[in-house]
């Protein structure tokens, strides 16, 4: 006797239930996600605990009990909460400095020049990449140089004896034509031995001496603009001007020492190589001392740098040192292919460099160039050491003022400068995160 | 002469001797223009100032020093107060570092998001302005002189800095570190006896317990055997009395002065954001496979931790920790903000005294690079044991 066949199919399609109460939503995401093992939710409970510990004061500080508003410091005084008062009094002093109130519209377009000629350079599908580039490297730093000083800067010449010739523009005109004279007859000679065409190389070193001699005309040119003395910079103008002049002018003398490093010549790779690890040695500070103290002696006489010229040229040179690391990574990650067919192609050093390798290799380097001018903006702080004021410096000294002076001054202007600073440094950390995840996309 | 000019190798020559040339010229013009201008401010070139008296003196000196020893001892002073407070502050950041790293990479989401908010906090914020903060706002705001606040029962803080008990050595305290020199001989002979076990019989004795045993018990039986030589100088803190004798005894316990307190503490903390990433990336270098092999083969998640994870790890870790560890003691100069009597510190004060830049710069730039030469060499020889060896 068969038993009946037991196989049943159901012939109704069971609808698809919920997930568990406890593994979806809120719940589901905290069980998951901070309180899957007892020890999770033990230091779960510990930083909650420790969060509400330590935000809380500090939520207390500067919003709940701050001062928004006064005149001075009777109104935060009593108070246990931050002065923004003071720092919306100090803010202007916080940004120029001492420079004069009726000349600060040329810092405000000197920044507002930096930012139209940024924001296109940042962004990576905007055009006209080698024009603006051309803008910010050349055009903009003798725009700003000329509006933050007041140009009009008087050349005496110095290599005509006073005898013949007594100081003055005229003087310094002369004495560059004759200069030029020479390297230019020089070039033709080099030129004319090795068979080559003269017009040729003339063309690029006459081209290099003309914008030379265009940029010392027009900062020698009376705009009528008021002369600032760099003693009365100060504030956030500083910061700025220490970090960008740092960086402008480390990423060439950066970009010769990467090349100085990798040459085939032994005399110029050893002196790159002694260079850059010099430089990478010692600390900041005691470049900047070194900048202060000991560049004074090595000047001949008459020749004088003012305190912030010395201090961008310690920065400079320091910075250089770290810029050619950077680019030197990115010159060693260009495949071997690419100078090979580049010689192949008949190119010489420079062109090889210039039209093949370094346009690659840059663009590799475009986060490690930002992290470092992180870096280099974090540390133009140390400029207080030798006695100049940056944004940090002038918030410290402003904080002893005795019109301000109160027991929360100090903690206002410092979580101020923290907040800024913050502001800046992460802002350029995304940025080159963002570039990074991009070049990784392009590679992929 | 236009095929000569034009061979690479001639005009390599040609262009390293004007190269020279030109550098010479450069060095030699700096060095005539400083011997002029020292001649002309009366400076007598030379290293011969380190023998004369500084007349200064100095807050924190680990040797000998008194206001009528030389320029170079205070030179010396300052040179191991920068050793001191780099140890110290690399040891503190590499353990904070390692922790918030880890932590980084925790599981538990708040977790990860407090190490991320630490890391990227720390790291955004100038190192000078943290230690503005650290030594102005926190340590210039504790208690003064006749007061102070009680950490933990044995370490007390006011304005004078952080009292703490010193550990006084009797005469026969060096019973207990021979006790640990021979501890750790005897560490080395067990795990290498361990080792060779393990690859006869297949078993791994316990090394770790017997290790541990070592280490505490032969230090420990070497204290009583000595006759207890190590007791702590607790701070005395008079509260009653005249007011001018309240306060801590002078001679009581150990102070550490604030400068060096915030300048660790910035030091440390800061660093420690900058190891937090490396040790990150380091865990994260390790590819997944590593870890499911590891499982595969039976390992437990802490064998696969201590004998597949960390060890390459390492290798990814140990060249830009170094490097940090460098930042750190090259950023120790900050010391000089604060007036923390560090080399540079020291040094400034000996130069605005002397003005002898030339010289003194010189002292800071060997000392700053002999230790990076020092590093990169050690590093070097790290590098090269533990290489990757493809097979």
């Amino acid at each position: 006797m068969n038993a009946p066949s037991q196989t049943f199919v159901s012939d109704v399609i069971i609808p698809a239930q919920a997930p568990p109460r406890n593994s979806v939503g809120i719940n589901g995401w905290m069980r998951k996600n901070l309180f899957s093992t007892p020890l999770n939710s033990i230091m779960t409970v510990i930083l909650v605990v420790f969060i509400v510990w330590a935000v809380t004061p500090f939520i207390r500080f500067t919003l709940i009990d701050a001062t928004w508003s006064g005149a001075d410091r009777q109104v935060c005084l009593q108070s246990s909460g931050a002065c923004w008062a003071y720092v919306k009094a100090y803010l202007p002093q916080f940004i120029y400095g001492r420079y004069p109130i009726g000349e600060r519209w040329r810092v405000d377009l000197v920044f507002w020049i930096l930012v139209i000629g940024m924001v296109p350079m940042l962004i990576p599908r905007a055009p006209f990449k080698r024009l603006n580039a051309i803008f910010l490297l050349g055009i903009f730093p003798v725009a700003a140089f000329i509006l933050l000083t007041g140009g009009h800067y008087q050349f005496a010449g110095r290599l005509i004896p006073n005898s013949i010739m007594p100081p003055s523009p005229l003087r310094f005109a002369i004495e560059f034509g004759i200069v030029s004279a020479v390297i230019l007859f020089f070039v033709g000679l080099f030129a004319w031995l090795s068979g080559r065409p003269i017009a040729g190389s003339g063309n690029v070193v006459g081209t290099i001496l003309a914008g030379i001699a265009a940029v010392l005309a027009l900062c020698s040119i009376d705009f009528g603009l008021v002369p600032v003395e760099t003693a009365n910079w100060g504030g956030l103008l500083v910061t700025l001007v220490v970090a960008i002049t740092g960086m402008i002018a480390s990423l060439p003398l950066g970009i010769l020492l990467a090349l100085g490093r990798r040459s085939e010549m032994p005399v110029v790779r050893l002196a790159s190589t002694i260079f850059i690890e010099v430089w990478r040695g010692v600390p900041l500070i005691t470049v900047l001392f070194m900048a202060s103290v000991m560049l004074p002696l090595f000047l001949p006489d008459g020749v004088t740098f003012d305190k912030l010229l010395r201090a961008l040229i310690g920065v400079a040179l320091f910075n250089a040192a770290y810029m050619a690391e950077t680019i030197r990574g990115g010159l060693q990650a260009i495949p071997r292919g690419q100078y090979e067919g580049a010689k192949a192609l008949g190119l010489g050093y420079w062109q090889m460099m210039r039209m093949i390798i370094l346009p690659q290799s840059l663009r590799i380097v475009i986060p490690g160039i930002v992290g470092s001018f992180i870096s280099l903006f974090k540390d133009t702080t140390l400029v207080i050491i030798i006695g100049l004021y940056d944004f940090l410096g002038q918030i410290q000294a402003s904080a002893n003022d005795a019109k301000w002076a109160s027991p929360v001054t100090g903690l206002t202007g410092y979580i101020f400068a923290a907040m800024v600073f913050w502001a800046f440094c992460f802002s350029m950390s995304r940025y080159a995160a963002f570039t990074e995840r991009r070049l990784d996309r392009g590679r992929r | 002469m236009a095929t000569l000019l034009n061979n690479p190798t001639y005009r390599g020559y040609a262009f390293q001797i004007v190269f020279v040339l030109v550098l010479g010229w450069l060095v030699w013009d700096i060095i005539d223009n400083t011997a002029r201008n020292l001649q002309k401010a009366n400076i007598a070139a030379g290293y011969g100032f380190l023998d004369r008296t500084a007349g200064f003196g100095i807050v924190q000196k680990l040797v000998d020093y008194a206001e009528s020893s030389s320029y170079g001892r205070a030179l010396l002073i300052g040179l191991l107060n920068t050793l001191l407070v780099s140890g110290l502050g690399i040891i503190l950041a590499t353990v904070l570092g390692f922790i918030v790293g880890v932590a980084r990479l925790s599981s538990n989401w708040l977790v990860s998001r407090v190490a991320a908010a630490y890391v990227e906090i720390l790291r955004n914020i100038p190192l000078l302005l943290q230690l503005f903060f650290w030594y102005f706002m926190v340590l210039r705001a504790v208690p003064g002189m006749r007061e102070k606040w009680t950490l933990f029962g044995v370490f007390h803080l006011n304005i004078g800095g952080l009292h703490v008990p010193k550990l006084v050595l009797g005469e026969t305290a060096w019973v207990i570190g021979a006790a640990i020199l021979i501890a750790i001989a005897i560490m080395i002979f067990v795990a290498k006896w361990g080792a060779a076990r393990q690859s006869a019989t297949g078993y791994r004795p316990p090394v770790g317990w017997i290790n541990l045993a070592v280490l505490i018990g032969l230090p420990v039986a070497a204290f009583f055997v000595a006759g207890q030589p190590l007791h702590f100088d607790v701070p005395v803190f008079n509260e009653t009395g005249p007011l001018l004798m309240r306060g801590f005894q002078a001679d009581s316990g150990m102070t550490v002065i604030p400068e060096f307190v915030g300048l660790l503490l910035s030091l440390s903390l800061y660093t420690a954001a900058y190891i937090a990433e490396v040790v990150r990336s380091g865990i994260q270098a390790v590819s997944r496979g590593q870890t499911e092999a590891a499982a595969s083969l039976g390992l437990r998640p802490r064998q696969t931790l201590r004998l597949v994870v960390v060890p390459q790890a390492m290798r990814v870790i140990i060249p830009p920790l170094t490097n940090q560890y460098l930042n750190l003691t090259k950023n120790s100069s900050l010391a000089v903000a604060v007036a923390y009597p560090d080399l540079v510190a020291v040094g400034g004060t000996v130069l605005n005294q002397t003005g002898q830049a030339v010289e003194v710069v010189s002292i800071w730039m060997l000392f700053y690079l002999g230790l990076s030469f020092l590093t990169s060499a050690v590093m070097g020889y790290f590098n090269k044991r533990a290489a990757l060896v493809e097979r």
